[in-house]
């Protein structure tokens, strides 16, 4: 092992190796917070969808989690990729007309966000059927309507039961931006195989890529232990230790 | 000392005096070969035309075609028509390896002749010399490497085709956005779809992706060069008599013409298994390499 080489020059490029694993490192957490933001919005809302009493959109809600839990995440990356722009005309003038780093970056929020989207909508409907069938009729009975029921009794409980399995979701989706490359993004992953092949250094590229990619999912399961003891309430779970 | 011991010494002492004579003759792989009494022949699987497996599993293409040239070469060399021949495939990331540890005593695929290989083995004479360049749609109006400023253009990653462009784009105060595939033909697909207008490769590699494509006759080759590299058959270093054979018997293949009926029947006729045709016929530098038979390096 020479770690040398991370000060090396990039052949016929300005930076050195480690700038390069750098700037990979910096698509891959900027896909994955936009790929969260998406992810929580539409999975938090998909998820109250199938626990309503409204039949179809609990069924309809339902079909999306079963689809996209269901497809392997590279497959549904060919598909955003290549195949969407590929059936629908104006689809593909627009991506035509975009820089190619740029559809990749919304290729890869897109395509993670709807993706864990459906898993964070199946950990928010089990957070909500985990609570006791009363607190909703006890909310419905004070004269609150169905949204305010939802707003004030059911999710401030449920989304504080499901911060454990959320937190392994974010630290999911941040390991999922490496599926990225196969569509030429450079994130983290991609620069450490073109290191890789372009040095033949593998060792060392990917031992630095295991290591960045442990302290962030490791930060950020840090940071949610610390969201889960600020918002825990007092006797209930996560709370009072 | 009695005399079956003494009969024994004197034996003993006849084969040292014999023995130094058999190694000057035979030596290296060549004495391996008689020893073991078999050669065994590293073939890639899918280094499509040079060597790889048709649908019944069996290892051919050109550098197979050249390579069993060598083997009846060994055997009428050494008086073994029987000789066994072992075929063993290799990757790219082993085949050297298993050069080096005498698993395999010659390797045909599509083996780059560089200075830097030839620190750890040998190689036979160029036989075939790919172009570094792009392809394009015919409709793209595109005809030559500067053509591409401005454009989008596709490749794929890893491979030594990246730092090309990057320095192409230094030299020539040419601009291009690349866009990068996992494998071929996702970087081809790429082109055929219109999201870049080029995919820069070796040009033989084009050409196999264009014969697979819907439509072939849509796409070109743009004859110039980012670089030449030499392909050749890999042998052990430092084994100057088997190295000496393979030189002669490629040679005699080159300079006999037969050569050109070999090159035909891999790039510009049908092959197996679907039968596609690579229509890629010889170029300048191929032509060089026959009629002057050499083992540079790049």
């Amino acid at each position: 092992m020479n770690l040398g080489i991370f000060l090396e020059q990039v052949p016929d490029g300005d930076a050195s190796w480690w700038r390069m694993l750098a700037s990979g490192l910096e698509w891959t957490l900027a896909v994955a917070a936009l790929a969260w933001i998406v992810a929580f919005a539409l999975g938090s809302a998909i998820g109250v969808a199938r626990t309503t009493d409204r039949r179809w959109l609990a069924r309809a809600s339902d079909a999306y989690v079963q689809i996209f839990r269901n497809v392997p995440l590279i497959v549904q990356f060919f598909v955003w990729f290549f195949v969407v722009p590929g059936v629908a005309q104006p689809v593909k003038r627009w991506v035509v007309s975009l820089d190619p780093l740029t559809f990749q970056v919304i290729t890869a929020v897109v395509c993670l966000g709807l993706f864990t989207a459906a898993r964070i909508a199946e950990q928010v409907r089990a957070g909500i059927q985990s609570l006791p069938r009363g607190q909703r009729h006890a909310g419905l009975a004070l004269g609150l309507t169905q949204v305010q029921a939802y707003r004030h009794v059911l999710l401030p409980m449920a989304y504080r039961i499901i911060i454990p399995p959320l937190t392994s979701e974010l630290m999911n989706l941040i390991k999922n931006t490496a599926v990225a490359y196969s569509i030429g993004l450079t994130e983290l992953f991609f620069r450490t195989r073109e290191m890789g092949e372009m040095t033949f250094r593998y060792f060392e590229a990917f031992g630095a890529a295991t290591v960045v990619y442990v302290a962030i999912a490791f930060a950020a399961n840090r940071a949610m232990a610390l969201i889960e003891r600020k918002t825990a309430v007092p006797g209930y779970i996560g709370g009072a230790r | 000392m009695n005399t079956p011991t003494r009969i024994a010494a004197i034996a003993l002492a006849f084969t040292m005096l014999v023995a130094p004579a058999a190694a000057q003759s035979l030596s290296g792989t060549l004495k391996k070969i008689k020893e073991t009494g078999s050669i065994t022949v590293g073939y890639r699987e899918s280094s499509i035309p040079f060597s790889y497996l048709d649908d019944k599993e069996r290892p051919i293409g050109y550098a197979m075609d050249l390579c069993m040239k060598i083997v009846d070469a060994v055997k009428s060399e050494l008086k073994m028509p029987k000789l066994k021949v072992q075929l063993q495939p290799v990757t790219s990331s082993n085949r050297i390896p298993l050069m080096q540890n005498g698993t395999i005593d010659l390797e045909c695929g599509s083996t780059t002749n560089s200075v830097e290989r030839q620190k750890q083995v040998s190689f036979g004479p160029t036989y075939f010399v790919i172009n570094v360049t792009a392809a394009v749609k015919k409709s793209s109006g595109i005809n030559t490497l500067a053509d591409l400023n401005g454009k989008t253009i596709s490749t794929t990653s890893g491979t030594t085709s990246v730092p090309l462009i990057k320095k192409y784009e230094k030299t020539k105060n040419v601009e291009v956005k690349e866009i990068y595939g996992k494998d071929h033909a996702e970087s081809f697909l790429l082109v055929a779809d219109d999201r870049a207008a080029a995919f820069v490769m070796d040009d033989i590699l084009l050409a196999g992706q264009i014969a697979n494509a819907r439509n072939p006759s849509a796409y070109k080759i743009i004859p110039e060069s980012l670089r030449q590299e030499p392909y050749s058959m890999m042998l052990r270093k430092n084994d100057p008599q088997f190295k000496a054979l393979v030189d002669t018997t490629i040679g005699a293949v080159m300079k006999s013409g037969e050569i050109e009926r070999i090159y035909a029947k891999w790039f510009t006729s049908p092959i197996p298994p679907r039968g596609i045709n690579l229509n890629f016929p010889m170029t300048p530098a191929i032509r060089e390499a026959f009629a002057h038979p050499n083992d540079k390096g790049v």
